[in-house]
């Protein structure tokens, strides 16, 4: 799953590399596991490591999903 | 205690507190307006959202969903990048939600000190991503069999099984030590740098192994060396993925995040 990466894009434009999109588990690496953590009076309090791991457990899951599901009929 | 029709207010960033203003018509997560929050000094980018969404049970499911998670992330991440167009930004982690502006309004002035160390540190900074892969599969000198020795079929196989094994492990190491002085490579450019965790090839998208998943802070008017440097790294069966510029999620650690989590213990 890719996202829009308007920078990104105009960097492609002057030639120099990354791709215009973002892909899913870059941004989550970044959005999960950086940025900055402020607790107190929030609403929401998951410790960060289960996020991660819910959503890396969801990401993975769902690759399984959409690839080769033949592969694992045909072994069972 | 908190019912389902009420709302909390989710923070995206944190900037100083100059012009330009919010960008008129910014939408962030849910579709919700992005507005902002001024005080000491420091402006805060949010918006208000359904706790029926954004509570803690409702969250608990939906961070599983992925369509869920990665419109909410696509959301949250063009919020900073717009504000981060424009200034020195603190992008906040995912799914921060607060249950009203007053609790933000108190952040920012409790945290003063701390948000002003960081936007500092990342001025005229940028993070770029830089991820490499390694084949272990390829043949390498260190899994070419042994000489031929003595001794029956059975020791000729075992000997074969534990060359092989002996390669993979040497194949490993040598993966494990190029990572590194790649890393310090790149560590040795940029002004801040982190590893976070290698990514499952399920996830990677990609059949090699990866050995690193870096993070740089590098001076924006560097970022074209820094580019090259990255060229640089590639080859001996190693290749490497640049992605950015990112705004500065890796690199915004406050300083002290001491009292926050001595108040959830």
């Amino acid at each position: 799953m890719t996202l829009e990466n308007p920078r990104g894009a105009a960097l492609a434009r002057e030639g120099r590399l990354p791709s215009e999109r973002v892909a899913l588990v870059d941004l989550l690496d970044r959005l999960l596991a950086g940025g900055v953590v402020v607790s107190g009076d929030l609403v929401l309090s998951i410790a960060d490591i289960d996020l991660v791991r819910i959503s890396i457990r969801t990401l993975i899951m769902s690759v399984r999903e959409c690839e080769a599901p033949s592969d694992e009929r045909t072994r069972r | 205690m908190i019912t389902v029709t009420d709302t909390g207010t989710y923070l995206y960033a944190v900037t100083r507190d100059t012009p330009p203003p919010c960008p008129e018509g910014l939408l962030g997560v849910a579709g919700t307006r992005v507005r902002t929050i001024a005080n000491a000094g420091l402006l805060a980018y949010v918006s208000t959202v359904p706790l029926e969404q954004f509570g803690a049970e409702p969250l608990r499911k939906s961070m599983e969903d992925l369509d869920w998670l990665g419109e909410t992330a696509g959301a949250h991440h063009h919020v900073v990048e717009v504000v981060a167009e424009h200034l020195p930004t603190a992008p906040v982690r995912l799914v921060t939600v607060y249950s009203g502006d007053e609790q933000i309004r108190d952040l920012l002035s409790r945290r003063h000190d701390d948000f002003m160390e960081v936007l500092t540190r990342i001025a005229d900074r940028e993070e770029w991503g830089v991820k490499a892969y390694v084949d272990l599969t390829a043949p390498s000198p260190a899994t070419a069999p042994g000489p031929p020795g003595s001794g029956g079929p059975g020791t000729a196989y075992l000997r074969r099984r534990q060359t092989s094994l002996r390669g993979r492990e040497e194949a490993w190491r040598q993966a494990a030590a190029r990572a590194e002085q790649i890393h310090d490579t790149l560590s040795s450019f940029a002004v801040a740098s982190r590893r976070h965790r290698a990514q499952d090839p399920q996830l990677s998208g990609r059949k090699e192994l990866m050995i690193l998943n870096g993070a740089y802070l590098v001076e924006r008017d560097r970022r074209e060396e820094f580019a090259r440097v990255v060229e640089e790294l590639r080859g001996q069966g190693v290749d490497v993925e640049l992605t950015g510029p990112w705004a500065p999620y890796s690199f915004t650690d406050l300083a002290d995040s001491r009292p926050e989590v001595l108040g959830d213990a």
